[in-house]
């Protein structure tokens, strides 16, 4: 992973992020209403940059993400909750984080076995049936979660719906999901990155062209898709584990048009546009919260001004890169690639001189 | 006949009550370069969308050596060593020239998804290594320093010209041509003459190329078939079909339409 110096310089920069973070709330500077928020904007992030790879790369509009998040929140809290039962992995600490790990993956994995299974007969067709069936899909989850006994539902018999599933144990710890989110995030960049990026890319330009040059177009968008629900499961289960009680209604129509509009402002193939807007997009509507009636008009304004100024988004599809900013200013690469250089000479050197270079 | 790459036999296609392209019948031999001529709305991309698994024919046969192939979808074609440009420039217009050519060589890279989250060495030694090669097809095709350009930018001859060289990338044996002249003007055309027959030096494939531009045909065809609404009327060698008195009846009747 840190073949290239940008990957070194990257992980530098979110790990001094990382410190200040763990600084501010140790000392107390940042309250746990701040620290919750903050997750908040990381479940948002990981949400928003993973519609990307179907919105963005794909070019496939998804408007119920929300039902993923769903499947992957309730998954993994069941799973959770079903390990403490049994006594598995119950305890504090690392026992609890690899029972949270666990519980998030096999949400995720659902959420992308769900993916597969809305994705194989609507992706086939060209067109925009994939928004229409994940919209379906996102409301026929969520009833059905309503319903289900295990989720807190009274059972189909009764018909009567809507409790929650509570005593979720809240094992989403913030400097835990910090580096999931860096983790995803880093995933679905190099992911994007990739051939598998490009070929995306290259179907959502022109799909008869892409079938021309001998891709294989329905899997890589399956595969796209599928991806994309998993990391909207991820981000449920995080979710679910953050907030200790999960109710279906929370997973709405609203709730996967709130994605969309951080995905179209940040710039629909951005990740750099993910995390901006998911960060200010969550935080913005807390901030403005003593602002009571004000605040949604002044998030409202805020996106319109965006889309008639910026219609791609504040980012389009341009990354951020701290190295290009760095080799701007310092000329940073070429720096670190001199020192390199010398520092192999002098190696070299040191080498003639002892005779013998017995080393690898 | 064991040198015949791509065979159709009695190749038809109707759509609802209008025959398109019927009892067609070709055999593109190794190295060989094709013309396929004929007025607008003869059946020219229909033959090339049929032979490509654009379209499924309803009568006839066609095969790639000794392999049936109707109905084999358009990737399967690609893999059998078939590829095309289009008639209406389909480029992966917001993507690079080199990306363009790039997305043509997918099937080419050995890494894997996992690979692809993780960027290990050999991903980056494979990445080069095609870069390297999708370079080299810029190359041929005289767009080497425009590798970073977005393909939309570029003005209309040199997208024909990526659109060449991003079927090349397909490591194909049978290029389909549709009218890779069109709206280029003479220098530009003369490059697409020279370009094909760098192609046909360099990588030793056969061509079936469609062009309207009768001359140019004319130069470097081996055989021509005429196509007249979708039926074959004429057959052979360059000065068989310039004396062929259905061709020039053909020529002449769409010159009236046209003028
Ligand atoms: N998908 C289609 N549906 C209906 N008619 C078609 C279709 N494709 C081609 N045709 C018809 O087939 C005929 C031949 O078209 P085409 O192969 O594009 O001609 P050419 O390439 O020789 O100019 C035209 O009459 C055209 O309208
Ligand atoms: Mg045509």
């Amino acid at each position: 992973m840190f073949s290239k110096l940008s990957s070194k310089v990257n992980f530098i920069a979110v790990t001094l992020l990382f410190l200040i973070l763990v600084v501010l709330r140790e000392t107390g500077i940042f309250n746990n209403y701040v620290m919750g928020i903050l997750m908040l904007a990381c479940i948002s992030i990981i949400m928003t940059a993973s519609l990307n790879v179907a919105t963005g790369y794909l070019g496939q509009l998804v408007i119920g993400h929300a039902g993923f998040m769903a499947i992957g929140a309730y998954t993994a809290a069941l799973i959770t909750k079903a390990f403490a039962n049994a006594d598995i992995l119950n305890g504090s600490g690392i026992e609890n984080f690899f029972r949270f790990i666990i519980a998030i993956i096999a949400g995720g994995i659902l959420a992308a076995i769900f993916g597969v299974l809305v994705g194989a007969p609507t992706l086939r067709l060209k067109g925009d049936y994939l928004a229409i069936a994940t919209l379906g899909f996102g409301e026929i989850i969520r009833v059905i979660i309503q319903n289900l006994k295990i989720c807190g539902g009274k059972g189909l018999a009764q018909g009567s719906a809507g409790q929650a599933l509570i005593g979720i144990n809240r094992l989403a710890d913030f400097y835990v999901v910090y580096w999931i989110t860096v983790l995803s995030l880093a995933f679905l960049f190099c992911f994007a990155r990739s051939r598998y990026g490009r070929v995306l890319k290259a179907i959502r330009e022109d799909e008869i062209a892409a079938t021309a040059v001998g891709i294989k177009t329905t899997r890589y968008k399956i595969l796209a898709f599928s991806m994309s629900a998993f990391f909207a499961g991820l981000a449920g289960g995080i979710f679910a584990h953050y907030l200790g009680t999960l109710a279906p209604g929370t997973f709405d129509f609203n709730k996967s048009i709130e994605y969309v509009i951080m995905g179209v402002f940040g710039g629909m193939s951005s990740f750099s546009g993910s995390v901006i807007a998911g960060t200010v997009l969550t935080v913005l509507p807390e901030a403005l919260r003593s602002f009571a009636d004000y605040r949604m008009l002044a998030y409202s304004v805020a996106l319109i001004l965006v889309m008639i100024y910026r219609p791609q988004g504040l980012f389009g599809s341009y990354e951020f890169s701290l190295t290009e900013q760095l080799d701007k200013y310092f000329d940073f690469t070429n720096k670190v690639q001199a020192r390199k250089e010398k520092k192999a000479a002098e190696k070299k050197a040191g080498k003639a001189a002892a005779g013998e270079g017995g080393e690898k | 006949m064991s040198d015949v790459i791509l065979r159709a036999e009695h190749l038809g296609i109707s759509f609802g009550g209008l025959k398109a392209v019927n009892d067609f019948n070709l055999e593109l031999r190794e190295g060989e370069l094709v013309g396929l001529i004929g007025p607008n709305g003869a059946g020219k991309t229909t033959v090339f969308n049929l032979l490509t698994g654009v379209y499924k024919p309803t009568e006839g046969d066609y095969y790639i050596g000794e392999t049936k192939m109707n109905g084999k979808p358009a990737h399967a074609m690609v893999e059998a060593g078939v590829a095309r440009t289009f008639q209406n420039i389909r480029l992966f217009s917001n993507m690079t020239v080199i990306e363009n050519v790039l997305v043509a060589r997918d099937r080419k890279f050995g890494y894997k998804l996992f690979s692809a989250f993780t960027h290990p060495k050999s991903f980056w030694k494979q990445e080069a290594q095609e870069k390297e090669r999708a370079m080299e097809l810029l190359k041929v095709v005289g767009l080497e320093d425009k590798a970073d350009t977005v393909a939309a930018n570029l003005p209309y001859g040199q997208q024909r010209k990526l659109e060449i060289a991003r079927a090349l990338a397909t490591d194909m044996k049978v290029l389909m041509l549709d009218e890779p002249a069109a709206g280029m003007n003479p220098t530009e055309t003369a490059e697409l003459l020279e370009i094909i027959n760098l192609i046909r030096d360099r990588f030793g494939i056969s061509i079936l190329l469609i062009e309207h531009d009768m001359s140019l045909v004319m130069k470097i065809c081996e055989r021509i078939t005429v196509l007249d609404y979708g039926n074959i009327i004429a057959s052979g060698s360059p000065e068989e079909i310039a004396h062929n008195k259905y061709v020039i009846e053909a020529y002449l009747g769409k010159d009236d339409e046209e003028e």
